[in-house]
């Protein structure tokens, strides 16, 4: 993973010198370790400001909405997949793209490493397996596989699914994975439970709206909750309200969300609301044998009929 | 709405035409009582804003 940047800047250099693209999207250093930003290169210049570790966890297909000039974009198979699902959609068009796909192994869990540490982090040094983490007072190594972020480490679709031209050979997909323990651990308890589980998970939550800017799918010029007219949830940080945007967000990315952590990653108190968007995606593959992402020829479960769709829950 | 703990009994969908007045009595019973019987749901109720 960590040589791709010279295979990315190669190819965004040619792109801007054929003029194929106006803009590449990819990931700038951050201001902190461990927090990879953002960036969009416009000329060469810019590309020498591009990084590749495993801190690029964002999904960049969020940049893409609605945007009219040509762009080159870097990909993950998640990223690629919420490209693909762009294209669906009709947020973007899929000749206005390069994607240069990149086979990924998994991006490195920063909440995970702060913890196991006792201070503050400052420098991070990646290799092939490891992350050496260097603070003020010490010096730890830790296995890569044993720091992913969580969605990663359940991940089924490492390479990309559509891409114009990949920086190195697809990666080995995992197999033998049970991506829905979490969710079905959750399905088991009683209704009770269930409803102390969700406030439990959503008190800390303090409707900064991170989750919600930083997904791919939230593209909705006006979200449901900044609506005033009618309003259909407070705006303060009552228990209600909160549970209502979360539960409310997550069926709005049915049959759509890919899993790729963006949202929990940006969320600054670390919740996991991924568990809602997988209830959703493990539902969809369960009646409609559905992921999200994966191909542009086939319509999404939610906006087909089939006669033989489940309805049994229609008296 | 089952996985966010809320009783599955709470919704109810059914699909009836405008001449069929019977099922619609059938079913408006039928709704009654599974709400009945789960009684009141205290967790999606809003208290009132709480002075600051």
């Amino acid at each position: 993973m960590l040589g791709y940047i010279d295979k990315i800047r190669e190819i965004g250099e040619r792109l801007f010198t054929d003029g194929k693209v106006d803009v590449v999207i990819g990931f700038a250093k951050g201001s902190m370790p461990m927090m990879n930003e953002p960036m969009m290169a416009r000329s060469s210049g810019d590309l020498q400001k591009m990084v590749w570790d495993g801190n690029c966890g964002i999904n960049l297909a969020n940049y893409l909405t609605n945007r009219k000039e040509k762009i080159g974009i870097v990909a993950k198979g998640c990223d690629s997949r919420n490209i693909v699902t762009h294209i669906i959609e009709n947020k973007i068009k899929r000749d206005q793209l390069y994607i240069i796909g990149v086979p990924c192994k998994g991006m490195i869990d920063r909440r995970a490493i702060s913890k196991a540490v006792p201070g503050e982090v400052t420098e991070v040094i990646e290799t092939r397996d490891s992350i050496r983490v260097k603070g003020r007072d010490f010096d730890e190594t830790f296995d890569r596989g044993d720091v992913l972020q969580k969605n990663c480490a359940v991940c089924l679709h490492r390479n990309p699914v559509i891409y114009d031209e990949l920086v190195a050979d697809p990666v080995v997909e995992q197999t033998g994975i049970d991506r829905y323990e979490d969710v079905r651990k959750i399905d088991s308890l009683s209704t009770e439970e269930k409803w102390r589980f969700f406030d439990d998970l959503l008190s800390p939550c303090v409707r900064c709206y991170a989750c919600r800017n930083a997904c791919p799918l939230c593209y909705c010029p006006t979200c449901f909750v900044d609506e005033s007219k009618p309003q259909w949830v407070g705006k303060g940080i009552d228990d209600i309200d909160i549970k209502t945007f979360h539960f409310l967000r997550a069926y709005h990315c049915a049959g759509r969300c890919t899993d790729c952590g963006s949202c929990e990653r940006s969320c600054p108190v670390g919740i996991n609301m991924r568990v809602l968007t997988k209830k959703l995606e493990m539902d969809c593959k369960d009646l409609f044998d559905w992921e999200a992402g994966l191909t542009l020829d086939k319509r999404p479960p939610l906006d087909t009929y089939r006669p033989d769709d489940p309805n049994n829950f229609i008296k | 709405m089952d996985f966010m703990g809320i009783e599955r009994d709470r919704l109810h969908l059914s699909w009836i035409s405008s001449a069929e007045a019977t099922k619609f009595i059938d079913v408006v019973g039928e709704v009654t009582a599974a709400i009945k019987a789960l009684g009141p749901n205290t967790n999606f109720v809003k208290n009132k804003a709480k002075a600051a």
